[in-house]
């Protein structure tokens, strides 16, 4: 044990003090599982491992819901929440200590379940909501040697557990029996089902270029310079379009606004969680929370370079900070859409994922696929680019064509 | 072309973010317990009884006629009368209110009590921070919380206590002139008097 222990802190000590501090995690994970017999320490490893993820991703639910409401309220010219600092105390912390009573709130309400409830699925459901969004941040690398499983196919459990979560929406709207919820778990399932197409299909075109499904390989991909700029692959043509759809199937998979149908407050409630109170309520919460943090961190890992920096000047940063710091800051690009954009219609929805997104998905996979036979000189540039821009504009123009603005006509209403 | 529009939105937003953190006055919101608008010139909230003077017991205008209470629509007013009397601002001798009690819960600060008092003594108060524990006791306001200076009452509404100064300046006014020509007059009669010797001291001289 001893012998192991010396190991551990041998190995980190013939790193230099980037590394050092880049590898801290690492190091500690690893001391504290030498403590432990030969044969239990994979399993304390992936426990610390898992029980980081568990305090650390709620954590930052929790920091990210106050910069929600405040970059909300800044955006619509209020404070925002900026009372709330440290309990009994005088200090506020402008407002940064609102998760408290939020999360207090949350977990002393009532828990109602309706009586025409199926009991069983509708206690459930928040929890088969949660365990695959849980599951998701297994394959995901946070910093350098920090993922906790590193599939071969990584990318492809990612979205295989990712899709378990359509079922505990459904499973949360017809169990609880209110037309509202079912309204709500409908219209999720409709755009879960459209916008995982081309979510995918943006994902295979990196697939295609690195030639891996392991997200460590994706990285390793973009993880070298030229001129002091990474090879990040949103810096390519068919990156950069793949990345615009990876994001907008994200947004609508996180279920945010402007996709955000299924808990419309002004048509539905709450949609699917409407029959939700206290405890479960805070799950689907959470779940829908870390779900979109995991959607980001794929989408980080697939285009933005993962852990990596963007300029070769600045790998002196450790790579969980760049991580963490490309989350927030796409984080806030999503609260930002959502304080901009309306609610769009459920036609609109769904001519936008059929109409647009899904070919446009399909040329970028033939553009990738060409931007890996030609030369790597300008002229593929040029092609790809021109491909690219030519189909965004032609697919948006035919998009747009049968918009008719005018006076609204209604049909039925007077 | 696609999306043209959004970016547009978008930039709008993003000023108006940017923007609330370097101007000031685009953030509406008035920090409430630490900063306060300046109240309205004809701010209402309950009514309370002015007194002049430094003494509540003393000075208080009310006589006790029991208008407001006759008048006042939800019936939320109490007045008891007193036996005896005491002189008020004038110097006459009215009765005065031993008991004056308002319920706040059932006020509804229509005002009609302020409109029918012929003594300028009910007006209305501007305090709105009445929120208490105790729903029975606290929102039953007795003559002695009810009692404010006139003074209070020139600071939170100095257009209407002005008012109300000159109307009480020109009746005490009226009265001492009153007082002043009955006094001359009983002078008169008294010197009269004194010319044909009949015994005076049977009617003093009384105040009116």
């Amino acid at each position: 044990m001893f012998e192991r222990i010396h190991q551990v802190f041998e190995a980190f000590r013939h790193l230099s003090l980037v590394e050092k501090v880049d590898q801290i995690f690492i190091f500690l994970k690893q001391l504290v599982a030498a403590c432990f017999p030969e044969a239990l320490q994979p399993l304390i490893s992936s426990l610390i491992c898992i029980a980081f993820i568990l305090m650390v991703f709620p954590a930052f639910f929790s920091i990210i819901t106050i910069f929600e409401r405040k970059g909300i309220g800044r955006i619509q010219n209020r404070y925002g929440p900026n009372r709330v600092g440290i309990p009994f105390t005088k200090i506020r912390l402008a407002g940064f200590g609102q998760f408290i009573p939020d999360g207090l709130k949350m977990l002393t309400k009532e828990d109602i379940v309706p009586r025409a409830a199926d009991k069983l699925v509708h206690f459930l459901a928040p929890v088969v909501m949660l365990i695959p969004v849980l599951l998701s941040y297994s394959v995901l690398p946070f910093g350098k040697n920090m993922t906790l499983a590193d599939y071969d196919a990584g990318l492809l459990f990612f979205f295989a557990v990712g899709g378990a979560v359509e079922l505990a929406v459904f499973m949360a709207g017809w169990s609880s029996r209110n037309k509202y919820s079912l309204l709500g778990a409908m219209r999720a399932i409709a755009q879960m089902v459209s916008y995982e197409i081309p979510l995918i299909l943006s994902a295979v075109s990196v697939v295609m270029i690195v030639g891996s499904l392991k997200l460590t390989d994706i990285i390793a991909h973009q993880n070298h310079y030229t001129f002091g700029i990474a090879h990040w692959h949103v810096f390519t043509p068919w990156g950069f379009i793949g990345f615009v759809l990876f994001f907008i199937a994200s947004l609508a998979e996180s279920n945010r606004t402007p996709f955000d149908l299924p808990e419309a407050e002004s048509e539905i409630i709450a949609g699917y969680f409407t029959e939700y109170s206290g405890f479960k309520f805070a799950l689907f919460f959470l779940g829908e929370y870390l779900g979109m943090f995991a959607i980001i961190g794929l989408g980080i890992t697939l285009f933005l370079g993962g852990w990596t920096a963007p300029f070769s000047f600045l790998t002196w940063i450790p790579s969980w900070i760049w991580f963490f710091g490309k989350l927030t800051a796409i984080i806030f690009v999503f609260i930002w859409i959502r304080a901009t954009l309306p609610r769009l219609r459920m036609d609109q929805l769904m001519n936008f994922a059929w109409k647009f997104m899904l070919p446009l998905a399909l040329i970028n996979i033939l553009v990738a696929g060409i931007w890996h036979y030609m030369a790597a000189d300008w002229q593929r540039w040029l092609v790809c680019g021109a491909l690219i821009a030519g189909a965004y504009v032609l697919l948006g123009r035919g998009l747009m064509q049968n918009q008719k603005l005018g006076k609204r006509i209604y049909r039925y209403a007077e | 072309m696609l999306g043209e529009q959004i970016i547009k939105g978008m930039a709008v937003t993003a000023r108006n973010f940017f923007g609330s953190y370097f101007s000031k006055n685009r953030l509406t919101t008035v920090q409430y317990p630490e900063e306060r608008l300046p109240q309205k010139g004809n701010t209402r909230q309950f009514p309370f009884l002015v007194f002049d003077g430094d003494d509540a017991e003393k000075g208080l205008r009310c006589v006790a006629c029991q208008i407001c209470e006759k008048e006042c629509p939800p019936k939320c007013i109490y007045i008891i009368k007193s036996k005896d009397k005491k002189p008020d601002y004038k110097g006459q001798l009215q009765v005065y209110p031993l008991t004056f009690d308002i319920d706040i819960s059932v006020c509804m600060s229509c005002q009609i009590c302020v409109e029918v008092c012929p003594f300028e003594s009910i007006k209305m108060n501007t305090e709105f921070e009445l929120s208490t524990s105790d729903r029975f006791g606290d929102l039953l306001l007795n003559k002695e919380k009810l009692s404010k200076p006139n003074s209070y009452y020139q600071k939170i509404h100095p257009v209407d206590a002005a008012e109300s100064d000159a109307v009480i300046a020109a009746e005490k006014a009226k009265a001492e002139a009153k007082a002043k020509a009955a006094a001359e007059a009983k002078a008169k009669a008294a010197a009269s008097a004194a010319a044909a010797p009949i015994a005076s001291s049977a009617n003093p001289p009384t105040t009116t």
